[in-house]
């Protein structure tokens, strides 16, 4: 058994590791032993933990850190680089919903023991200076120890965080649900707002934002009247009711914003966490949900910073409004067959292909990947552009091309590569269209104006692989498409690449 | 159908209009194809390799005007010609309708659809079927091999045991296509590339061939290229310009390619009798545009002629027909274009598409009537960009001026927040005990370092940041470590609820991130 001297200790050892493993991932090759310190630092404060004091019923512990060990070995094992994005998710609802069981355990706690303390008078105690003191017989952990020791302004205070932990952890458990749900197509991705009674004649002030607004506002009410002592049954309330304004927030949310959402849950896990460490009165739950916090909020902000929209807009969902008629788009799409792209690339010497989450969906990387090769075979420059919010989940493309075996010092941000694009033979849009949409530059009345695009049409020859002849997400016409240096590569993005790879010689 | 080429009847016209390699590609499109015998004999191809490609060999051009459907051909039919063409049969070759009016009114007395291969419209889509472009490229590349042949010394600089050598300096008057070709080709060689264009814009491409781009001191409000890519004719005070500046270089040049042409038009004078005068014994001038009178007036064309001071000034107009061989390989390629546009089933059925931009355009004659000139393009052509407004340079004092502003107001915003902070920060200590403040202390620090830390990530790395900020996320698994000894069932067992999830978290959080760290690969 450590003292808690020796637990400190270990809790302030895992705090430094978690920065690193986090610092470390300023490079490739510092990131591969960054995850280590990480692993380390996790089962010094788990080991310190369980063999600290006043922890009680070890076989059940041993039990379900076995179980769900597994379980994350299993699903960790398996899980296809493309399902990352769901992963994830699903991942911070567990955060989420551990931090409600969390927060309401601390309650109920805290209940028994202030049943204790009236009872403990005149019992046989540990003399520690305090007006009550433990009782002898009373088996407390080392929880219900910290409870026993704290006064009226330390309990209100208290009851204040473990409110703001339980909703953000439902808000988070529910949100991701959601997410996970939208990411891995279970749900429709496109973005739904609840409206009372129906969507014909819905009344505005119960319906959609309002609806999220009442909710908060009912919220903040049941933890006003709970730090005044109304009980747990107004922390029940508040978990379910968290976890609607969760579930209506995501709903609302379209599929290509969901780089901003996973960010945002991410971030909210390590609120919800920290939130917990002020609880329970811990310093590492507290360092490290903090770490997560701030990790999850500067994510959300660079991706918001790529689509060039505020966050609010972005979790409030849909575009901002127009200001005027879209510019009219001249010319017409031009179709190529396999035979014309793999002509014009095997003249190319310079070669920069632009992926997207239709890259993603085709599970198109391998062909990618396998063109690259060839293409890099024969003494070309190929490399590759990545839009901060291609994909679902931000630097997903770059897990998924890593996955594909294509080394990681010829995939580059867009900043690093947009100047290149006017010295570039060819340029390769495979499943994007946003992010290489001209009107976000040249049209002031574009719904994506102002958005940093990949200036793809400035290479000499673009080929779009797409499916068909649709408009992206936002629904908006993309005049690449049009443009005289543009040909569509129709069809599905692996199997037109699988056409191709046997034409480049 | 039957597409048949007859052998050129222009004399010195070694072009044939059909290869073997094109005659396999039509025979693709379902068309059957004829040739004159001898016909590709000039231009390097055989009556047995046409055979060997599948196509019939015709005794003379009588029996091939017979035969065809479609007569190809290289130059606007003779006199001669004319009356061989019939009723209903189409003719491609270059006509120059403009120029020949009465030619193209005897052919369409014949009945005959003409398609001017000159008159295909420049589009992006028409590219594969511009001849003009394909000729004029040979011919700007033609023209430097000429001047090099006429040219006494190296054109790229050497140093040799024997003495140093300096390089030949070359001006090509006029971008277009021969002008970029000729540039291409003189930098190549290595000589020192000047070139020029009334079309200020298209400087870029100049100096993307590696040739300096001559600039006039000069502003002008019409702008060069707003005519569809060709040329148009310039205000006096520009002209003037333009000689004033030609006239100065002159004594440096040691070979002027001058491919100047404005269509429809005489080729207007730009490298006059004094500027020739002061050109260095030796000097070479091509004239490209000698067909039209030429840039130069002491151009004699079809001819190479030697000036009293030494000057070679070359009038040929058959460059394309010196290089045959890949002149008829060209050319035969885009007529075999066109006709991929008049079959579009590949069925070897002509469907001549008069609402097609492409081939209307390029129609001179159908169905009896005169077509020429073609209503505009529809789509508008390659036209230069309006330019955009250049973000001006700022000064020194601009740029220190904007420097310290920004300065002032980034140590402005610092300081309000600070000050908000902290402000924040002493009301929260009015009212919480010392206790809540020294975690609240922690917790500040820690967003601190979290924020500086997380700047730092590399962009590639965010999606194994999220899996492994996930995994260290699960150390909400202490709470519950802590909670799980108590004496309430409900708490044990929801804190057995959330060591088990924590746990899938931290196991699968580390173990994915590991995976995924390990496939980023070095090439």
């Amino acid at each position: 058994m450590f003292s808690i001297g020796i637990t400190s200790a270990a809790y302030i050892c895992s705090a430094v590791l978690f920065i690193l493993a986090l610092g470390g991932l300023n490079n490739q090759e510092s990131a591969k032993r960054a995850v280590w310190y990480g692993m380390v630092g996790m089962g010094l404060a788990v080991a310190a933990t369980v063999f600290g004091p006043g922890v009680y019923n070890i076989f059940l512990i041993l039990i379900a850190i076995a179980a769900g060990g597994f379980a994350g070995y299993y699903v960790a094992g398996k899980v296809q680089m493309t399902e990352m994005p769901q992963l994830v998710a699903a991942l911070h609802s567990f955060v989420g919903l551990a931090a409600v069981f969390i927060g309401l355990n601390a309650d109920i706690m805290l209940s028994s023991i202030q049943t204790m303390q009236a009872a403990a008078a005149g019992v046989p105690a540990i003399a520690d200076g305090h007006t009550i003191a433990i009782p002898l017989t009373a088996r407390l952990t080392g929880f219900g120890e910290q409870l026993w020791h704290k006064d009226a302004v330390e309990i209100a205070i208290l009851k204040v965080e473990v409110f703001l932990g339980i909703f953000i952890g439902a808000v988070t458990f529910t949100g991701s649900i959601v997410a996970f749900g939208k990411l891995a197509g279970r749900v429709d991705g496109k973005p739904k707002k609840l409206m009372l009674p129906n969507d014909e004649n819905a009344i505005p002030y119960i319906s959609g934002h309002y609806l999220n607004a009442a909710a908060l506002v009912v919220s903040l009410i049941l933890g006003i009247m709970f730090a005044q002592g109304a009980g747990i049954w107004t922390m029940v309330l508040v978990t379910l009711i968290a976890g609607f304004i969760g579930w209506h927030l995501i709903m609302g949310i379209g599929g290509a914003d969901m780089p901003v959402v996973v960010s945002m849950l991410n971030s909210y896990s390590g609120w919800a966490a920290a939130a917990i460490g002020f609880t329970l009165g811990n310093d590492l739950l507290i360092v490290t949900g903090a770490l997560v916090g701030s990790s999850g909020a500067i994510l959300s902000y660079i991706m918001c910073k790529a689509m060039n929209r505020s966050f609010v807009s972005v979790i409030l969902g849909g575009f901002g409004g127009t200001t005027g008629p879209a510019m009219e788009v001249e010319g017409e799409q031009i179709a190529i067959d396999a035979d014309g792209v793999a002509t014009a690339l095997n003249e190319a010497d310079t070669v920069i292909i632009i992926p997207g989450y239709g890259m993603a969906v085709a599970q198109a990387q391998q062909a990618v990947s396998q063109l690259v090769a060839k293409l890099r075979a024969q003494g070309k420059t190929v490399r590759f552009a990545i839009h901060p919010v291609a994909g679902r989940l931000p630097g997903h493309m770059n897990v998924l091309l890593a996955e594909a075996k294509v080394p990681y010092d010829i995939v580059l941000e867009m900043d690093e590569i947009n100047e290149d694009f006017p010295s570039t033979d060819v340029a390769i849009v495979i499943g994007s269209n946003d992010i290489v949409n001209p009107a976000a530059q040249d049209d002031p009345n574009s719904p994506i104006a102002g958005m940093p695009v990949l200036e793809v049409w400035k290479a000499k020859q673009v080929f779009v692989s797409k499916r068909g002849q649709g408009t992206g997400y936002s629904g908006i016409e993309n005049p690449l498409f049009y443009k005289d240096n543009t040909r569509m590569f129709y069809g599905d993005a692996k199997s037109s690449l699988e056409a191709l790879l046997p034409k480049i010689d | 159908m039957k597409i048949g080429a007859p052998k050129e009847t222009y004399e010195g016209e070694a072009r044939v209009a059909m290869t073997p390699a094109s005659a396999k590609d039509l025979q693709k499109l379902g068309h059957e194809c004829l040739i004159e015998a001898g016909a590709g004999q000039k231009a390097g191809f055989t009556d047995d390799a046409y055979r060997a490609a599948g196509v019939t060999v015709v005794g003379d051009a009588a029996a091939l005007y017979a035969q065809a459907d479609i007569v190809a051909k290289v130059r606007q039919p003779s006199d001669a010609e004319v009356p061989l063409l019939r009723q209903g049969q189409t003719l491609i070759s270059f006509f120059y309708p403009g120029q020949n009016a009465d030619l193209l009114a005897a052919a369409n007395a014949q009945g005959t659809t003409v398609i001017a291969m000159d008159m295909v419209p420049r589009i992006s889509r028409a590219q594969k079927m511009d001849a003009l472009s394909s000729m004029a490229n040979i011919a700007g590349y033609r023209a430097v091999i000429e001047a090099g042949n006429n040219f006494g010394r190296f054109f790229t600089g050497q140093v040799t045991a024997a003495g140093k050598v300096p390089p030949a300096k070359v001006l090509v008057i006029g971008a277009g296509v021969a002008g970029l070709a000729a540039i291409g080709t003189a930098t190549s060689l290595g000589a020192i590339t000047y070139a020029f264009d009334v079309r200020a814009e298209v400087a870029e491409q100049v100096e993307s061939m590696g040739a300096q781009f001559v600039f006039l001191d000069f502003e002008e409000k019409q702008d060069g290229s707003s005519t569809g890519g060709y040329a148009a004719v310039s205000s006096p005070e520009f002209a003037a310009a333009q000689l004033a500046k030609f006239r100065e270089i002159a004594p440096d040049m040691d070979i002027v390619i001058t491919t100047a042409l404005i269509p429809g038009r005489d080729a207007p004078e730009l490298w006059t009798a004094d500027m020739v005068a002061a050109m260095k014994p030796g000097s070479v001038i091509i004239d490209l545009a000698a067909e039209r009178g030429g840039n130069c007036k002491l151009t004699v064309k079809d001819e190479k002629i030697v000036t009293d001071n030494g000057v070679t000034i070359v009038g040929y107009t058959d460059f394309p027909s010196l290089m045959a061989t890949q002149a008829s390989l060209l050319y035969s390629t885009n007529v075999r274009h066109m006709v991929a546009d008049l079959t579009p089933a590949k069925d070897g059925v002509v469907a001549h598409n008069m609402d097609d931009d492409v081939i209307r355009g390029a129609t001179a004659s159908h169905a009896g009537e005169v077509t020429f000139p073609p209503p505009k393009p529809k789509i508008a052509a390659i036209a230069a960009a309006p330019k955009r407004e250049q973000p001006k340079a700022l000064t020194a004092e601009e740029k220190r001026a904007a420097e310290i502003t920004s300065f002032k107001a980034q140590t402005k915003s610092q300081v309000t927040l600070l000050v908000a902070g902290g402000v924040l920060l002493a009301l929260v200590g009015a009212y919480a005990p010392a206790s809540f403040m020294s975690h609240f202390i922690v917790f500040v620090l820690a967003c601190f370092i979290g924020f500086q830390v997380i700047w730092g990530v590399a962009h590639s790395l965010h999606t194994p940041l999220m899996a492994i900020t996930n995994a260290i996320s699960g150390i909400v698994i202490l709470g519950a470590l802590l909670q799980i000894g108590a004496d309430s069932w409900l708490v044990v067992l929801l804190s057995f609820i959330g060591v088990l999830i924590a746990s899938i978290n931290i196991v699968g959080g580390f173990l994915v991130t590991r995976r995924m760290l390990a496939m980023f690969q070095k090439s």
